[in-house]
């Protein structure tokens, strides 16, 4: 829990601002904290709220920010290298759980420590959730209720990429890492027009072709 | 069922079977070399590809690039990448975007 905890720095700014657009769209405090409870997802909320302010079709709003989703589809197979062993039950909980932030404390920790046995990853994985996404439901309420009382110097839209940053920087230890977060960075920017976040999908997975091939080159010159 | 009502019990339900894909199917089965190999790498490319446009045109300023944000992301990326700490680099990146915003701004 320790370990998810300072994600609230990054959590409240986001879940405040997501309570409050979420509010000024006309949603009342029931819709609001049933999204950010059923969701858990801040990007894919945001992007729902925007498909309804521009008046897309129902199955619209829900394809499209379900897409922004799509990148945990990777996390689920990457934790399911380190969960699989865990009853179906306990996974289950896991996938609702499993957001950038949980993923991100869970992975380091599990690369950190290879001994850990599978329950023990799970364990930590709650842990990490109980610190992290109570957060989330608790300050979209907060945001439903202050509103636009926050000052927008606080420049909290950056508390996000920060975060995100912070999370990966550490992981970048050798050069196929390295390799990989190169290319994808690129190739976001490169593909960034792309709608539904495309751009995302095909960068990120660039970058694990770009970070698996380096690995394999390295290989087999030793 | 009102349309706010239809986006939150469809977006919710596709979300969880997207996080849910990979562990519930594949449970403990080994998964082949190949795909091992692609997976070590799933959190240094999503990560960095979710983050860049978000740095290099921050919505804040209108999509235009920004120096104090941009000199906060670098901060951010070097002490995580030196130090290995996540709250490290979470504080310093803070730290230097405020100062950077105090600074510029």
């Amino acid at each position: 829990m320790r370990d998810g905890a300072p994600f609230i720095l990054v959590i409240a700014p986001f879940g405040l601002l997501f309570g409050v657009v979420a509010r000024e769209a006309g949603w009342d405090m029931a819709e609001i904290l049933a999204m950010s409870v059923v969701v858990i997802a801040g990007a894919s909320q945001f992007t729902a709220l925007q498909l309804m302010a521009e008046n897309a079709p129902t199955i619209v709003v829900i394809l499209t920010a379900t897409a922004v989703n799509l990148r945990h589809a990777m996390y689920s197979a990457s934790m399911a290298t380190h969960l699989g062993a865990v009853p179906v039950w306990k996974r289950a909980l896991v996938a609702y759980f499993l957001v950038d932030q949980t993923y991100g404390t869970a992975i380091n920790r599990y690369t950190l420590d290879p001994g850990m046995r599978p329950g023990e990853k799970a364990a930590f994985f709650f842990g990490a959730a109980l610190g992290t996404c109570p957060w989330w439901y608790v300050f979209s309420v907060i945001g439903a209720e202050v509103g636009a009382a926050i000052p927008a110097g606080l420049a909290l839209d950056f508390a996000v990429p920060i975060t995100f940053i912070a999370l990966f920087a550490p992981a970048l230890r050798t050069a196929p890492h390295v390799a990989a977060a190169v290319v994808a960075v690129v190739a976001a920017l490169a593909l960034a027009p792309l709608p539904y976040s495309f751009g995302l999908l095909i960068a990120a997975s660039l970058g694990m072709l770009a970070g698996a091939g380096v690995e394999l080159a390295l290989e087999r010159r030793r | 069922m009102s349309e706010i009502w239809a986006v939150i019990l469809g977006l919710g339900t596709l979300t969880f079977l997207i996080r849910f894909s990979f562990l519930g199917l594949v449970g403990d089965r080994a998964l082949p070399g190949w795909a091992m190999r692609l997976l070590r790498y799933v959190p240094v490319a999503v990560l960095p590809a979710l983050v860049a446009p978000l740095t290099v045109w921050p919505a804040a300023t209108g999509g235009f690039p920004d120096p104090a944000r941009l000199i906060a992301a670098g901060v951010a990326l070097g002490v995580g990448a030196l130090t290995r700490s996540v709250l490290g680099a979470i504080f310093s990146g803070l730290a230097v975007l405020y100062l950077g915003l105090w600074a510029l701004g």
